[in-house]
Protein backbone atom coordinates (compact mmCIF):
# COMPACT_ATOMS: atom_id res chain seq x y z
CA UNK A 1 0.00 0.00 0.00
CA UNK A 2 1.32 3.40 -0.88
CA UNK A 3 1.13 5.20 2.39
CA UNK A 4 3.13 7.96 3.93
CA UNK A 5 3.06 6.07 7.24
CA UNK A 6 4.95 2.98 8.27
CA UNK A 7 1.88 1.46 9.91
CA UNK A 8 3.65 -1.76 10.74
CA UNK A 9 6.21 0.12 12.82
CA UNK A 10 3.56 2.34 14.38
CA UNK A 11 1.48 -0.67 15.43
CA UNK A 12 4.39 -1.88 17.57
CA UNK A 13 3.89 1.19 19.78
CA UNK A 14 0.38 0.04 20.70
CA UNK A 15 0.50 -3.10 22.85
CA UNK A 16 -3.29 -3.30 23.02
CA UNK A 17 -3.30 -4.22 19.34
CA UNK A 18 -1.68 -7.53 20.26
CA UNK A 19 -4.84 -8.60 22.03
CA UNK A 20 -7.12 -11.21 20.63
CA UNK A 21 -10.89 -10.95 20.83
CA UNK A 22 -12.94 -14.13 20.39
CA UNK A 23 -9.81 -15.75 19.00
CA UNK A 24 -9.34 -13.02 16.40
CA UNK A 25 -6.81 -10.20 16.20
CA UNK A 26 -8.37 -7.01 17.54
CA UNK A 27 -9.31 -4.56 14.79
CA UNK A 28 -9.69 -1.24 16.52
CA UNK A 29 -11.94 1.06 14.50
CA UNK A 30 -13.19 3.29 17.31
CA UNK A 31 -10.56 6.01 17.61
CA UNK A 32 -13.33 8.57 17.14
CA UNK A 33 -14.65 7.56 20.56
CA UNK A 34 -11.26 7.14 22.19
CA UNK A 35 -7.92 6.33 20.62
CA UNK A 36 -5.34 3.93 22.02
CA UNK A 37 -2.28 5.39 23.75
CA UNK A 38 1.19 4.40 22.49
CA UNK A 39 3.80 3.21 24.99
CA UNK A 40 5.55 6.55 24.51
CA UNK A 41 2.59 8.14 26.32
CA UNK A 42 2.03 5.54 29.02
CA UNK A 43 5.73 5.23 29.82
CA UNK A 44 6.17 9.02 30.04
CA UNK A 45 3.39 9.02 32.62
CA UNK A 46 4.84 6.05 34.49
CA UNK A 47 8.29 7.61 34.50
CA UNK A 48 6.81 10.79 35.91
CA UNK A 49 5.04 8.90 38.70
CA UNK A 50 8.14 6.89 39.48
CA UNK A 51 10.72 9.65 39.39
CA UNK A 52 9.17 13.08 39.68
CA UNK A 53 5.69 13.06 41.15
CA UNK A 54 4.87 16.03 43.37
CA UNK A 55 2.12 18.61 43.49
CA UNK A 56 2.64 21.57 41.20
CA UNK A 57 2.84 25.29 41.94
CA UNK A 58 3.45 24.62 45.63
CA UNK A 59 6.65 22.95 46.80
CA UNK A 60 10.16 24.38 46.64
CA UNK A 61 11.94 21.05 46.72
CA UNK A 62 13.58 19.69 43.60
CA UNK A 63 10.95 17.21 42.40
CA UNK A 64 8.15 19.70 43.00
CA UNK A 65 9.94 22.26 40.86
CA UNK A 66 10.55 19.63 38.24
CA UNK A 67 6.89 18.58 38.23
CA UNK A 68 5.80 22.21 37.90
CA UNK A 69 8.24 22.79 35.06
CA UNK A 70 7.03 19.72 33.21
CA UNK A 71 3.38 20.58 33.75
CA UNK A 72 3.96 24.07 32.39
CA UNK A 73 6.05 22.71 29.52
CA UNK A 74 3.04 20.65 28.47
CA UNK A 75 1.10 23.86 27.77
CA UNK A 76 3.86 25.06 25.50
CA UNK A 77 4.11 21.71 23.70
CA UNK A 78 0.36 21.50 23.16
CA UNK A 79 0.28 25.11 22.00
CA UNK A 80 2.97 24.41 19.42
CA UNK A 81 0.93 21.47 18.12
CA UNK A 82 -2.00 23.85 17.64
CA UNK A 83 0.15 26.29 15.68
CA UNK A 84 0.95 28.88 18.33
CA UNK A 85 4.04 29.78 20.33
CA UNK A 86 1.86 31.28 23.06
CA UNK A 87 0.80 28.00 24.70
CA UNK A 88 2.10 29.08 28.11
CA UNK A 89 -0.55 31.79 28.26
CA UNK A 90 -3.28 30.23 26.15
CA UNK A 91 -3.58 26.51 26.95
CA UNK A 92 -5.90 25.74 29.87
CA UNK A 93 -6.08 22.14 31.04
CA UNK A 94 -9.53 20.79 31.80
CA UNK A 95 -10.98 17.33 32.35
CA UNK A 96 -12.08 16.78 28.75
CA UNK A 97 -13.55 18.53 25.73
CA UNK A 98 -16.94 18.62 27.43
CA UNK A 99 -15.54 20.48 30.43
CA UNK A 100 -13.76 22.89 28.10
CA UNK A 101 -17.11 23.87 26.59
CA UNK A 102 -18.66 24.17 30.04
CA UNK A 103 -15.81 26.44 31.09
CA UNK A 104 -16.32 28.53 27.99
CA UNK A 105 -20.08 28.84 28.52
CA UNK A 106 -19.96 29.38 32.27
CA UNK A 107 -17.06 31.83 32.25
CA UNK A 108 -16.96 33.67 28.91
CA UNK A 109 -20.64 33.10 28.19
CA UNK A 110 -21.98 34.19 31.56
CA UNK A 111 -19.81 37.32 31.48
CA UNK A 112 -20.63 38.32 27.91
CA UNK A 113 -24.14 37.18 27.07
CA UNK A 114 -27.38 38.91 27.96
CA UNK A 115 -30.97 38.25 26.97
CA UNK A 116 -30.48 40.46 23.89
CA UNK A 117 -27.63 38.39 22.49
CA UNK A 118 -27.39 35.36 20.26
CA UNK A 119 -25.06 32.38 19.98
CA UNK A 120 -24.85 30.48 16.70
CA UNK A 121 -24.26 26.72 16.70
CA UNK A 122 -24.78 24.15 13.97
CA UNK A 123 -27.09 21.21 13.53
CA UNK A 124 -24.11 18.84 13.44
CA UNK A 125 -22.74 19.56 16.91
CA UNK A 126 -21.91 17.01 19.56
CA UNK A 127 -24.01 17.44 22.71
CA UNK A 128 -20.88 18.88 24.37
CA UNK A 129 -21.27 21.97 22.19
CA UNK A 130 -25.04 22.23 22.64
CA UNK A 131 -26.07 21.46 26.20
CA UNK A 132 -23.73 23.91 28.03
CA UNK A 133 -25.19 26.71 25.88
CA UNK A 134 -28.73 25.53 26.54
CA UNK A 135 -28.02 25.47 30.27
CA UNK A 136 -26.72 29.02 30.14
CA UNK A 137 -29.64 30.03 27.97
CA UNK A 138 -32.02 28.82 30.67
CA UNK A 139 -30.35 31.23 33.11
CA UNK A 140 -29.69 34.20 30.86
CA UNK A 141 -32.25 33.91 28.10
CA UNK A 142 -30.23 34.65 24.94
CA UNK A 143 -31.11 33.29 21.53
CA UNK A 144 -29.60 30.07 20.20
CA UNK A 145 -29.49 29.75 16.42
CA UNK A 146 -28.42 26.78 14.38
CA UNK A 147 -26.74 26.63 10.99
CA UNK A 148 -28.64 23.88 9.16
CA UNK A 149 -27.02 20.86 7.55
CA UNK A 150 -27.90 20.24 3.90
CA UNK A 151 -28.72 16.95 2.23
CA UNK A 152 -25.10 16.97 1.04
CA UNK A 153 -24.02 16.66 4.71
CA UNK A 154 -22.42 20.11 4.55
CA UNK A 155 -23.27 23.18 6.59
CA UNK A 156 -25.77 25.24 4.62
CA UNK A 157 -24.17 28.68 4.80
CA UNK A 158 -26.77 30.36 2.58
CA UNK A 159 -28.34 32.18 5.51
CA UNK A 160 -25.19 32.71 7.54
CA UNK A 161 -25.19 36.51 7.41
CA UNK A 162 -28.67 36.62 8.88
CA UNK A 163 -27.82 33.99 11.49
CA UNK A 164 -24.74 35.93 12.58
CA UNK A 165 -26.55 39.24 12.82
CA UNK A 166 -26.17 40.48 16.39
CA UNK A 167 -24.51 37.22 17.46
CA UNK A 168 -21.61 37.29 19.92
CA UNK A 169 -20.30 33.80 19.25
CA UNK A 170 -20.22 31.16 16.54
CA UNK A 171 -19.38 27.77 18.03
CA UNK A 172 -18.83 25.04 15.48
CA UNK A 173 -17.23 21.64 15.13
CA UNK A 174 -14.15 21.38 12.93
CA UNK A 175 -15.14 17.86 11.95
CA UNK A 176 -18.40 16.03 12.57
CA UNK A 177 -18.00 12.93 14.72
CA UNK A 178 -20.94 11.32 12.89
CA UNK A 179 -20.64 12.43 9.27
CA UNK A 180 -16.92 13.07 8.99
CA UNK A 181 -17.68 16.43 7.38
CA UNK A 182 -14.77 18.85 7.66
CA UNK A 183 -15.95 22.43 8.08
CA UNK A 184 -14.19 25.46 6.55
CA UNK A 185 -12.84 27.02 9.75
CA UNK A 186 -10.91 29.86 8.20
CA UNK A 187 -13.91 30.96 6.19
CA UNK A 188 -16.25 30.63 9.18
CA UNK A 189 -13.85 32.59 11.40
CA UNK A 190 -13.70 35.41 8.87
CA UNK A 191 -17.50 35.48 8.55
CA UNK A 192 -17.97 35.46 12.34
CA UNK A 193 -15.43 38.22 12.86
CA UNK A 194 -16.95 40.22 10.02
CA UNK A 195 -20.23 40.13 11.92
CA UNK A 196 -18.59 41.12 15.19
CA UNK A 197 -18.75 37.64 16.73
CA UNK A 198 -16.01 35.40 18.12
CA UNK A 199 -15.49 31.84 16.95
CA UNK A 200 -15.15 28.76 19.16
CA UNK A 201 -14.25 25.42 17.61
CA UNK A 202 -14.85 21.84 18.71
CA UNK A 203 -11.58 20.19 17.75
CA UNK A 204 -12.29 16.83 19.40
CA UNK A 205 -12.28 15.03 16.05
CA UNK A 206 -10.03 17.33 14.03
CA UNK A 207 -7.01 17.92 16.25
CA UNK A 208 -5.95 14.22 16.22
CA UNK A 209 -6.42 13.80 12.47
CA UNK A 210 -5.92 17.11 10.65
CA UNK A 211 -3.35 19.88 10.86
CA UNK A 212 -4.51 22.57 13.30
CA UNK A 213 -3.61 26.21 12.92
CA UNK A 214 -5.35 28.40 15.47
CA UNK A 215 -3.35 31.45 14.39
CA UNK A 216 -3.61 30.97 10.62
CA UNK A 217 -7.34 30.22 10.86
CA UNK A 218 -7.78 33.15 13.25
CA UNK A 219 -9.72 31.23 15.90
CA UNK A 220 -10.69 32.52 19.33
CA UNK A 221 -11.34 29.30 21.25
CA UNK A 222 -10.63 25.62 20.63
CA UNK A 223 -11.77 22.67 22.76
CA UNK A 224 -10.61 19.05 22.59
CA UNK A 225 -9.78 15.93 24.62
CA UNK A 226 -6.45 14.13 25.00
CA UNK A 227 -7.99 10.66 24.94
CA UNK A 228 -8.92 10.95 21.26
CA UNK A 229 -5.42 12.26 20.54
CA UNK A 230 -3.51 9.11 21.56
CA UNK A 231 -3.19 10.63 25.02
CA UNK A 232 -4.62 9.69 28.41
CA UNK A 233 -8.17 10.06 29.71
CA UNK A 234 -8.84 12.71 32.33
CA UNK A 235 -7.42 15.73 30.54
CA UNK A 236 -8.73 18.10 27.91
CA UNK A 237 -7.79 21.49 26.58
CA UNK A 238 -9.42 24.85 26.25
CA UNK A 239 -7.17 26.91 24.04
CA UNK A 240 -8.12 30.60 24.00
CA UNK A 241 -6.45 33.74 22.79
CA UNK A 242 -4.67 35.27 25.79
CA UNK A 243 -6.66 38.50 25.48
CA UNK A 244 -9.92 36.55 25.89
CA UNK A 245 -8.64 34.56 28.87
CA UNK A 246 -7.50 37.79 30.52
CA UNK A 247 -11.07 39.11 30.40
CA UNK A 248 -12.78 35.92 31.54
CA UNK A 249 -13.89 35.37 35.15
CA UNK A 250 -12.75 32.28 37.05
CA UNK A 251 -14.64 29.03 36.52
CA UNK A 252 -14.39 26.57 39.43
CA UNK A 253 -13.21 27.98 42.76
CA UNK A 254 -10.68 26.71 45.28
CA UNK A 255 -6.95 26.41 45.67
CA UNK A 256 -4.60 27.07 42.79
CA UNK A 257 -6.86 29.57 41.02
CA UNK A 258 -6.38 32.45 43.47
CA UNK A 259 -3.92 35.24 44.14
CA UNK A 260 -5.34 35.99 47.56
CA UNK A 261 -8.16 34.82 49.80
CA UNK A 262 -9.52 36.85 52.68
CA UNK A 263 -12.52 36.18 54.87
CA UNK A 264 -14.45 38.77 52.91
CA UNK A 265 -13.51 37.62 49.42
CA UNK A 266 -10.84 36.44 47.02
CA UNK A 267 -8.70 37.71 44.17
CA UNK A 268 -8.38 35.31 41.24
CA UNK A 269 -5.02 34.35 39.79
CA UNK A 270 -3.93 35.66 36.40
CA UNK A 271 -3.53 33.70 33.21
CA UNK A 272 -4.32 30.07 32.63
CA UNK A 273 -4.12 29.23 36.33
CA UNK A 274 -7.30 31.17 37.04
CA UNK A 275 -9.21 28.39 35.32
CA UNK A 276 -7.51 25.46 37.01
CA UNK A 277 -8.87 25.07 40.53
CA UNK A 278 -7.36 22.40 42.73
CA UNK A 279 -4.60 19.93 41.91
CA UNK A 280 -4.59 19.57 38.14
CA UNK A 281 -4.14 16.34 36.13
CA UNK A 282 -0.33 16.47 36.23
CA UNK A 283 0.57 13.03 34.92
CA UNK A 284 -2.09 13.46 32.25
CA UNK A 285 -0.56 16.78 31.18
CA UNK A 286 2.74 14.96 30.75
CA UNK A 287 0.79 12.31 28.84
CA UNK A 288 -0.81 14.76 26.41
CA UNK A 289 2.57 16.39 25.91
CA UNK A 290 4.07 13.01 25.01
CA UNK A 291 1.10 12.38 22.69
CA UNK A 292 1.52 15.57 20.69
CA UNK A 293 5.28 14.97 20.52
CA UNK A 294 4.55 11.48 19.22
CA UNK A 295 2.19 12.81 16.53
CA UNK A 296 4.60 15.57 15.63
CA UNK A 297 7.28 12.92 15.18
CA UNK A 298 5.08 11.13 12.65
CA UNK A 299 3.88 14.36 11.09
CA UNK A 300 0.22 15.34 11.16
CA UNK A 301 0.20 15.92 7.38
CA UNK A 302 1.33 12.33 6.88
CA UNK A 303 -1.36 11.17 9.33
CA UNK A 304 -4.00 13.01 7.34
CA UNK A 305 -2.73 11.61 4.04
CA UNK A 306 -2.72 8.08 5.44
CA UNK A 307 -6.23 8.31 6.84
CA UNK A 308 -7.55 9.86 3.65
CA UNK A 309 -6.07 7.02 1.59
CA UNK A 310 -7.54 4.47 3.97
CA UNK A 311 -10.94 6.15 3.74
CA UNK A 312 -10.78 5.96 -0.05
CA UNK A 313 -9.94 2.27 0.20
CA UNK A 314 -12.86 1.69 2.60
CA UNK A 315 -15.31 3.49 0.29
CA UNK A 316 -14.20 1.30 -2.60
CA UNK A 317 -14.19 -1.94 -0.60
CA UNK A 318 -17.65 -1.33 0.86
CA UNK A 319 -19.07 -0.36 -2.52
CA UNK A 320 -17.56 -3.41 -4.19
CA UNK A 321 -18.79 -5.82 -1.52
CA UNK A 322 -22.24 -4.45 -0.76
CA UNK A 323 -23.29 -1.81 -3.28
CA UNK A 324 -26.42 -0.07 -2.00
CA UNK A 325 -26.86 -2.48 0.88
CA UNK A 326 -24.38 -0.50 2.98
CA UNK A 327 -24.84 3.24 3.34
CA UNK A 328 -22.18 5.66 4.52
CA UNK A 329 -23.94 8.62 6.11
CA UNK A 330 -21.74 11.55 5.29
CA UNK A 331 -20.02 13.29 2.39
CA UNK A 332 -18.59 11.18 -0.41
CA UNK A 333 -14.94 10.31 -0.45
CA UNK A 334 -12.61 13.26 -0.90
CA UNK A 335 -10.69 16.00 0.86
CA UNK A 336 -13.84 17.36 2.53
CA UNK A 337 -14.22 14.45 4.91
CA UNK A 338 -12.26 12.66 7.59
CA UNK A 339 -11.88 8.97 8.41
CA UNK A 340 -15.22 8.56 10.13
CA UNK A 341 -17.66 6.17 8.48
CA UNK A 342 -21.18 6.07 9.90
CA UNK A 343 -22.63 2.89 8.48
CA UNK A 344 -26.03 1.35 8.16
CA UNK A 345 -26.76 -1.91 6.39
CA UNK A 346 -30.28 -2.41 5.11
CA UNK A 347 -32.68 -2.53 8.05
CA UNK A 348 -30.16 -4.07 10.41
CA UNK A 349 -29.87 -2.07 13.59
CA UNK A 350 -26.47 -0.62 14.39
CA UNK A 351 -26.34 -2.52 17.65
CA UNK A 352 -26.74 -5.80 15.88
CA UNK A 353 -24.13 -4.82 13.31
CA UNK A 354 -21.66 -3.92 16.05
CA UNK A 355 -22.39 -7.17 17.84
CA UNK A 356 -21.63 -9.28 14.80
CA UNK A 357 -18.52 -7.21 14.08
CA UNK A 358 -17.30 -7.80 17.62
CA UNK A 359 -17.37 -11.49 16.87
CA UNK A 360 -14.60 -11.03 14.29
CA UNK A 361 -12.65 -8.71 16.59
CA UNK A 362 -13.82 -5.44 15.02
CA UNK A 363 -14.49 -2.56 17.44
CA UNK A 364 -16.98 -0.01 16.10
CA UNK A 365 -19.35 2.27 17.94
CA UNK A 366 -23.12 1.83 17.58
CA UNK A 367 -25.58 4.51 18.61
CA UNK A 368 -26.42 8.17 18.17
CA UNK A 369 -22.88 9.36 18.93
CA UNK A 370 -24.06 12.15 21.25
CA UNK A 371 -25.42 14.11 18.31
CA UNK A 372 -29.15 13.53 18.58
CA UNK A 373 -30.28 16.68 16.74
CA UNK A 374 -28.12 15.65 13.77
CA UNK A 375 -29.40 12.07 13.85
CA UNK A 376 -32.97 13.36 13.94
CA UNK A 377 -32.22 15.67 11.02
CA UNK A 378 -31.37 12.61 8.91
CA UNK A 379 -34.09 10.40 10.39
CA UNK A 380 -31.49 8.06 11.87
CA UNK A 381 -31.93 6.15 15.08
CA UNK A 382 -28.40 4.78 15.24
CA UNK A 383 -25.43 4.07 13.02
CA UNK A 384 -22.41 1.83 13.42
CA UNK A 385 -19.42 4.12 13.23
CA UNK A 386 -16.01 2.96 12.10
CA UNK A 387 -13.28 5.54 12.59
CA UNK A 388 -9.65 5.37 11.59
CA UNK A 389 -6.42 6.18 13.38
CA UNK A 390 -2.72 6.03 12.68
CA UNK A 391 -2.53 2.29 13.46
CA UNK A 392 -5.22 1.16 11.01
CA UNK A 393 -4.51 -0.29 7.61
CA UNK A 394 -6.21 -1.99 4.69
CA UNK A 395 -6.28 -5.34 6.48
CA UNK A 396 -8.49 -3.75 9.12
CA UNK A 397 -10.91 -2.58 6.44
CA UNK A 398 -10.95 -6.08 4.97
CA UNK A 399 -11.96 -7.59 8.32
CA UNK A 400 -14.68 -4.94 8.62
CA UNK A 401 -16.03 -6.05 5.25
CA UNK A 402 -15.88 -9.68 6.34
CA UNK A 403 -17.85 -8.91 9.52
CA UNK A 404 -20.46 -6.92 7.61
CA UNK A 405 -20.90 -9.86 5.25
CA UNK A 406 -21.55 -12.08 8.30
CA UNK A 407 -24.21 -9.64 9.47
CA UNK A 408 -25.82 -9.59 6.06
CA UNK A 409 -26.04 -13.38 6.08
CA UNK A 410 -27.41 -13.56 9.62
CA UNK A 411 -30.08 -10.90 9.31
CA UNK A 412 -30.68 -10.82 5.58
CA UNK B 1 -19.81 -17.86 15.99
CA UNK B 2 -21.34 -20.18 18.59
CA UNK B 3 -22.13 -17.39 21.04
CA UNK B 4 -23.70 -15.27 18.36
CA UNK B 5 -26.04 -18.05 17.39
CA UNK B 6 -27.02 -18.36 21.02
CA UNK B 7 -27.82 -14.65 21.08
CA UNK B 8 -29.66 -14.53 17.81
CA UNK B 9 -31.84 -17.62 18.15
CA UNK B 10 -34.31 -18.32 15.38
CA UNK B 11 -37.28 -17.31 17.57
CA UNK B 12 -35.66 -13.96 18.22
CA UNK B 13 -34.96 -13.31 14.57
CA UNK B 14 -38.52 -14.35 13.75
CA UNK B 15 -40.03 -11.89 16.24
CA UNK B 16 -37.66 -9.21 14.98
CA UNK B 17 -38.64 -9.75 11.35
CA UNK B 18 -42.36 -10.20 12.06
CA UNK B 19 -43.10 -8.39 15.30
CA UNK B 20 -46.38 -9.31 17.02
CA UNK B 21 -48.87 -6.75 18.32
CA UNK B 22 -47.26 -3.96 16.38
CA UNK B 23 -48.86 -0.50 16.54
CA UNK B 24 -50.59 1.81 18.98
CA UNK B 25 -53.94 1.68 20.76
CA UNK B 26 -56.28 4.69 20.96
CA UNK B 27 -57.36 6.07 24.34
CA UNK B 28 -58.42 4.94 26.88
CA UNK B 29 -55.37 2.72 26.46
CA UNK B 30 -52.42 4.00 28.47
CA UNK B 31 -49.33 5.09 26.55
CA UNK B 32 -45.81 4.70 27.99
CA UNK B 33 -42.48 5.46 26.38
CA UNK B 34 -39.23 3.73 27.20
CA UNK B 35 -35.76 4.82 26.09
CA UNK B 36 -32.39 3.23 26.15
CA UNK B 37 -30.27 6.38 25.96
CA UNK B 38 -27.09 4.42 25.34
CA UNK B 39 -28.12 3.09 21.98
CA UNK B 40 -31.25 5.01 21.08
CA UNK B 41 -33.71 2.12 21.36
CA UNK B 42 -37.25 3.44 21.77
CA UNK B 43 -40.38 1.60 22.82
CA UNK B 44 -43.88 3.00 22.78
CA UNK B 45 -46.15 0.71 24.73
CA UNK B 46 -49.93 0.97 24.55
CA UNK B 47 -51.54 -0.79 27.44
CA UNK B 48 -55.21 -1.52 28.02
CA UNK B 49 -56.01 -2.92 31.46
CA UNK B 50 -59.59 -3.94 32.15
CA UNK B 51 -60.79 -5.71 35.29
CA UNK B 52 -57.22 -6.45 36.37
CA UNK B 53 -56.48 -8.11 33.06
CA UNK B 54 -54.03 -6.93 30.39
CA UNK B 55 -56.80 -6.79 27.79
CA UNK B 56 -54.60 -5.50 24.98
CA UNK B 57 -51.08 -4.37 24.36
CA UNK B 58 -49.34 -2.89 21.35
CA UNK B 59 -45.76 -1.98 20.65
CA UNK B 60 -44.34 0.81 18.52
CA UNK B 61 -40.89 2.36 18.32
CA UNK B 62 -37.61 1.20 16.90
CA UNK B 63 -34.42 -0.39 18.00
CA UNK B 64 -32.15 -3.37 17.73
CA UNK B 65 -33.25 -6.95 17.19
CA UNK B 66 -32.94 -7.76 20.87
CA UNK B 67 -35.05 -4.85 22.14
CA UNK B 68 -37.66 -5.28 19.42
CA UNK B 69 -37.96 -9.05 19.63
CA UNK B 70 -38.06 -8.91 23.42
CA UNK B 71 -40.91 -6.40 23.20
CA UNK B 72 -42.74 -8.56 20.68
CA UNK B 73 -42.28 -11.69 22.79
CA UNK B 74 -43.40 -9.79 25.86
CA UNK B 75 -46.56 -8.50 24.21
CA UNK B 76 -47.52 -12.01 23.15
CA UNK B 77 -46.77 -13.36 26.61
CA UNK B 78 -48.72 -10.86 28.70
CA UNK B 79 -51.73 -10.22 26.48
CA UNK B 80 -54.80 -11.70 28.14
CA UNK B 81 -52.99 -12.40 31.38
CA UNK B 82 -54.07 -11.01 34.73
CA UNK B 83 -52.03 -8.08 36.02
CA UNK B 84 -50.66 -10.30 38.79
CA UNK B 85 -49.56 -12.93 36.28
CA UNK B 86 -47.98 -10.29 34.06
CA UNK B 87 -46.03 -8.86 36.98
CA UNK B 88 -44.87 -12.31 37.95
CA UNK B 89 -43.64 -12.88 34.41
CA UNK B 90 -41.73 -9.60 34.53
CA UNK B 91 -40.04 -10.74 37.73
CA UNK B 92 -39.12 -14.15 36.29
CA UNK B 93 -37.81 -12.58 33.08
CA UNK B 94 -35.69 -10.06 34.93
CA UNK B 95 -34.38 -12.84 37.12
CA UNK B 96 -33.24 -14.67 34.00
CA UNK B 97 -31.53 -11.50 32.78
CA UNK B 98 -29.63 -11.02 36.04
CA UNK B 99 -28.37 -14.53 36.52
CA UNK B 100 -25.14 -13.82 34.70
CA UNK B 101 -24.20 -10.96 36.97
CA UNK B 102 -25.09 -13.06 40.00
CA UNK B 103 -22.76 -15.88 38.93
CA UNK B 104 -20.01 -13.39 38.11
CA UNK B 105 -20.20 -11.94 41.62
CA UNK B 106 -18.88 -15.28 42.89
CA UNK B 107 -22.16 -15.43 44.70
CA UNK B 108 -21.99 -17.69 47.70
CA UNK B 109 -25.73 -18.13 47.59
CA UNK B 110 -27.12 -20.25 44.83
CA UNK B 111 -29.39 -18.12 42.70
CA UNK B 112 -33.00 -19.20 42.96
CA UNK B 113 -33.80 -21.63 40.18
CA UNK B 114 -35.64 -19.96 37.34
CA UNK B 115 -38.83 -21.43 36.10
CA UNK B 116 -37.80 -21.47 32.45
CA UNK B 117 -40.90 -23.37 31.51
CA UNK B 118 -43.04 -20.47 32.76
CA UNK B 119 -41.17 -18.27 30.29
CA UNK B 120 -42.02 -20.38 27.26
CA UNK B 121 -40.67 -18.79 24.10
CA UNK B 122 -39.12 -16.04 26.19
CA UNK B 123 -36.45 -18.47 27.30
CA UNK B 124 -34.94 -17.91 23.84
CA UNK B 125 -33.63 -14.61 25.17
CA UNK B 126 -31.49 -16.46 27.68
CA UNK B 127 -28.41 -16.11 25.47
CA UNK B 128 -28.48 -12.35 26.03
CA UNK B 129 -26.99 -12.69 29.51
CA UNK B 130 -23.66 -13.57 27.91
CA UNK B 131 -23.66 -10.11 26.33
CA UNK B 132 -23.98 -7.78 29.34
CA UNK B 133 -24.32 -4.61 27.25
CA UNK B 134 -27.37 -6.07 25.52
CA UNK B 135 -29.26 -6.90 28.73
CA UNK B 136 -30.55 -3.32 28.78
CA UNK B 137 -31.93 -3.86 25.27
CA UNK B 138 -33.75 -7.01 26.35
CA UNK B 139 -35.23 -5.52 29.53
CA UNK B 140 -36.31 -2.17 28.05
CA UNK B 141 -39.86 -3.24 27.16
CA UNK B 142 -40.28 -5.07 30.45
CA UNK B 143 -39.30 -2.05 32.48
CA UNK B 144 -41.65 0.00 30.35
CA UNK B 145 -44.44 -2.46 31.08
CA UNK B 146 -43.78 -2.21 34.82
CA UNK B 147 -43.83 1.56 34.55
CA UNK B 148 -47.14 1.44 32.69
CA UNK B 149 -48.75 -0.89 35.23
CA UNK B 150 -47.48 1.30 38.07
CA UNK B 151 -48.84 4.43 36.44
CA UNK B 152 -52.22 2.76 36.04
CA UNK B 153 -52.13 1.72 39.69
CA UNK B 154 -52.74 -1.79 38.46
C1 LIG C 1 -17.03 16.26 18.16
C2 LIG C 1 -16.94 15.90 19.60
N1 LIG C 1 -17.06 16.86 20.52
C3 LIG C 1 -16.97 16.61 21.84
C4 LIG C 1 -16.76 15.34 22.31
C5 LIG C 1 -16.71 15.12 23.79
O1 LIG C 1 -15.49 14.66 24.22
P1 LIG C 1 -15.31 14.20 25.72
O2 LIG C 1 -16.33 13.14 25.97
O3 LIG C 1 -13.92 13.70 25.79
O4 LIG C 1 -15.55 15.39 26.58
C6 LIG C 1 -16.63 14.31 21.38
C7 LIG C 1 -16.40 12.92 21.83
O5 LIG C 1 -17.26 12.10 21.96
C8 LIG C 1 -16.72 14.59 20.00
O6 LIG C 1 -16.62 13.63 19.09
Amino acid sequence: MTTPLDVEAIRKDFPLLEREIHGRRIVFLDSGASSLPPTQVTSAMTRYYESTHANVHRGVYATAEEATARYEAARVGVGRFLGTSAGADEVVFTKNCTESFNLLAKSWGAANLTSHDAVVLTEMEHHANIVPWQQLQQQVGFELRFIPVGDDYQLDLGDLDRLLEGAKLLSVTAMSNVLGTINPLKHLAARAHGAGALIAVDGAQSVPHLPTDVVGDDLDFLCFSAHKLYGPTGIGVLWAKAEHLAAMPAFLGGGGMIKDVRLDGFTAADGTQRFEAGTPPIAEAIGIHAAVDYLQGIGIEAVREHEQALTTYAFEALEAAFGDEVRIHGPGDGPGRGGVLSLTMGDIHAHDLAQVLDQVGVCVRPGHHCAKPLMRRFGLNATARASFGIYNDRDDVDVLVEGLADASRLFG
Amino acid sequence: MADLEELYREIILDHYRSPRNRGELPPPAHRVEGFNPLCGDEIVLSLLVEDDVVADVKIAGSGCSISQSSASLMSAAVKGKSVAEARKLVATFKQMMSIHEATLDDATEEPEPINLRALGELAALQGVVKFPVRIKCATLSWNTLTQGLDELGA
